[in-house]
């Protein structure tokens, strides 16, 4: 199921993937799924691919502020993995969230209006690209700081396991978030309590310009959970199936043997670390690699299903109209949307309120009478 | 009432939150088996297992960003970090996180945990070992930062600490762990966070301590009542929020203010309580405010060196004198 070939190594994407293309082909085959199911991975791809397209446009737009980071070219990762939770599963990831927010049962209106900062947000405008949550959907946050989650998750589990429920936990992070020391703690203390979280790294192959094999003294970061007695797992993040299949026997895992897992799942991005980011590190070669028909999960899975009969020229044109039409409709809802009230701002510092906290703007006297 | 230590009063306090509320538990670095470096939770692992009181590994970052997660699904972690020096470990999941949780999010989740630690010089622990750094934690909106000085005071905000829904970090001091006061003996008592209290009244001057200060403080006035000067004692109890208005309404009265604290004087809590006394009570001021507080070294190891660096009875003494005498009133 899972890829645990050993790559070559090298760095680059280009190398990255040369590994690939060597893998065995484990992916499910298509004769063995449900129509309806690939329909929906394929809608879900879609549908992060165009809202994502539109973030970037309205963060060029200046709708957006702040640090933007999208999935472009990593949304087989992204349906994959969350098609293996289910509702009840907690989700903490990065900051590069969007997808997974939508994926994970978030309306495309809340994460979108949540981007613009208005008050129909998820986050209540409070959190903005990096910052998405959701109570309800159980996506407990975006974190902004590299490697920020990794205890927070683990918490997370120590929780349901402290409670007796069935929950798992999955956390997501970079590849380059397995150097930062809150990667082995956390990790350490997971295997020593026996918590059941998934740690998913996304391999994308880079941090923001920095390769995995300048960073990591073991690129093969599907073996970094070795020192934890962490059995890990590496597979093809281009493709949506497989991703699925890996981390849904991972997740059911950690669910009944009660302890974590590690999953790496190679996945390219298309464009920079961020919006504004002109990959200008990336040689022509490089960046080509990252854009190729044969890296782009959704063309891969579209060209597939075609095939196979799955998808046909009518189901496609739906499917793109209403993708259209939800991101469409987001992107009105988040423009539509109020912005929160200056009112508001001291609304959330703390959860109890206590004697004597500040609330006192910038140009307020410390003491008004 | 029983007189018992500040140590006593906090293992009380932690016993009956854990038999009152299943959802606390504690968590940190030798706290089971060894039960406490200072012995705070001895007992408690024997008591309550495993589940309820986990060693953890040395990984300061992990366990507290551990217990954070758990608090956002709703247990109610009490954290034991060894002293406050290891906190700066921490710090980005203090900070970055259990800070920003709940307001990041929109309110959506709250970070319901105590982190107990304790600060406090002159145990000869040497420069990494004896800092007071509370005012890291005490400069971020989103915590709340608590120091008792009495084992009474250490048993109310504890209880406090641990039924708020805020992360709150829970400053103790080395130097009081054995110190004695009075503690209600049926212990239901939950201390108001966020205020200070005038601990000694008086009228010639305000002396404003925290945490081993406050102690420090008392003893001073004590000292001074001999000589007929009459000392009102504040009691800062709560760093984050601050009680201003008890700080200047005291120093309204009197008219001067002499501020002890063990941190280091620049940028230091103390500059912080001097800027709110010369906002809130200008008019009132007979003389400039002042402030004793530890030289600006790394402290060092050797007992003659590490003694002339912290604050003591005496130079808190010696700089009350000198503020009444530029009050015009001579007292030698
Ligand atoms: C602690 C910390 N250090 C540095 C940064 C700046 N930074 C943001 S993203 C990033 C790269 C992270 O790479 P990776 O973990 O591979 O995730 P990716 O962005 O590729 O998804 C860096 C260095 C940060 N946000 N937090």
């Amino acid at each position: 199921m899972a890829d645990t070939a050993k790559p070559k190594g090298g760095g680059t994407a280009k190398s990255a993937g040369g590994r690939r293309r060597n893998r065995k082909n484990d992916t499910p085959n298509l004769a063995d799924e449900q129509p309806k199911d690939l329909l929906d991975y394929y809608r879900q791809m879609l549908l992060v691919r165009r809202f994502e397209e539109r973030t970037g446009q309205a963060y060029t737009q200046a709708r957006i502020g702040g640090y933007c980071h999208l999935n472009l070219g990593e949304e087989a990762t992204v349906v994959g993995l969350m098609s293996a939770l289910n509702e009840r599963d907690y989700l903490f990831t990065n900051y590069r969230e969007h997808g997974y927010a939508i994926a994970k049962g978030i309306s495309p209106r809340g994460v979108m209006a949540e981007l613009y900062g208005r008050t129909t947000g998820v986050s209540k405008g409070w959190g903005g690209s990096m910052h998405m949550f959701d109570t309800e959907a159980r996506l407990l946050g975006g974190y902004g700081i590299v490697g920020g989650q990794l205890p927070l998750a683990t918490g997370a589990a120590l929780a349901v396991s402290y409670r007796g429920g069935d929950e798992i936990v999955m956390c997501q992070m970079g590849d380059g978030t397995t150097n930062i020391g809150a990667w082995h703690e956390s990790l350490n203390i997971a295997s020593l309590w026996n918590l059941p979280v998934v740690y998913v790294v996304v391999n994308n192959f880079t941090g923001m310009g920095t390769t995995v094999e300048m960073s990591s003294a073991e690129p093969d970061l599907y073996k970094r959970g070795s020192a934890f007695r962490i059995e890990g797992q590496r597979v093809d993040g281009r493709d949506v199936l497989a991703v699925r299949d890996a981390a849904t026997d991972l997740v059911e895992r950690a669910r009944s043997e009660q302890r974590p897992f590690l999953l790496e799942a190679f996945s390219h991005r298309m464009k920079g670390h961020s919006v504004v980011d002109p990959a200008k590190y990336r040689t022509q070669e490089q960046a080509d690699e990252a854009r190729a028909q044969e890296n782009d999960p959704i063309a891969l899975f579209e060209e597939r299903l075609e095939k196979a009969g799955v998808l046909t020229e009518e189901a496609k044109k739906e499917i793109t109209d209403s993708v259209r039409e939800e991101v469409a409709d987001a992107a009105d809802f988040a423009e539509n949307s109020p912005h929160p009230d200056v009112s508001t701002l001291f609304d959330y510092t703390y959860a109890t309120p206590v004697a004597n906290e500040s609330r006192r703007m910038p140009a307020d006297p410390v003491f008004a009478e | 009432m029983s007189v018992i230590t500040y140590r006593q009063a906090l293992r009380e306090t932690l016993r009956a939150e854990m038999h009152r509320d299943e959802d606390v538990f504690l968590i940190g670095e030798e706290i089971g088996i060894f039960e406490g470096s200072y012995k705070i939770t001895e007992g408690l692992l024997k008591e309550f297992g495993e589940r309820r009181v986990r060693d953890t590994p040395i990984a300061e970052e992990g366990f507290v960003g551990t217990a954070i997660g758990a608090a956002m699904l709703g247990l109610r972690p009490v954290v034991e970090l060894m002293t406050i020096n290891f906190s700066l470990l921490a710090i980005d999941q203090i900070v970055n996180h259990a800070a920003k949780i709940y307001g990041m999010f929109g309110g959506q989740t709250s970070v319901p945990m105590v982190i107990r630690t304790p600060g406090g010089g002159g145990q000869q622990l040497g420069a990494t070992h004896s800092q007071n750094i509370e005012l890291f934690y005490s400069f971020v909106p989103g915590l709340k930062v608590l120091a008792p000085s009495t084992p009474g005071d250490a048993a109310s905000m504890l209880r406090a600490a641990i039924r708020d829904d805020d992360p709150v970090l829970f400053l103790e001091n080395l130097g009081l762990y054995n110190s004695k006061g009075e503690v209600p003996d049926d212990g239901d008592q939950v201390a108001e966070i966020g205020r200070a209290a005038v601990t000694r009244e008086g009228s010639d001057i305000t002396l404003i301590g925290y945490s081993r200060m406050a102690v420090v403080a008392q003893q001073v006035a004590e000292k001074l009542a001999e000589d007929d000067i009459s000392v009102e004692v504040v009691d800062l109890r709560s760093l984050r929020p601050l009680d201003r208005e008890t700080i200047v309404e005291s120093v309204r009265k009197t008219g001067s203010a002499v501020i002890a604290e063990d941190d280091w004087l620049t940028y230091g809590i103390g500059a912080e309580i001097a800027a709110t006394i010369q906002e809130g009570a200008f008019d009132f001021l007979d003389a400039p405010v002042r402030r004793v507080a530890m030289a600006e070294v790394p402290l060092p190891y050797a007992k003659p060196l590490e003694t002339a660096a912290l604050p003591s009875v005496d130079s808190v003494i010696t700089a009350v004198k000198e503020t009444l005498n530029a009050v015009g009133r001579r007292v030698g």
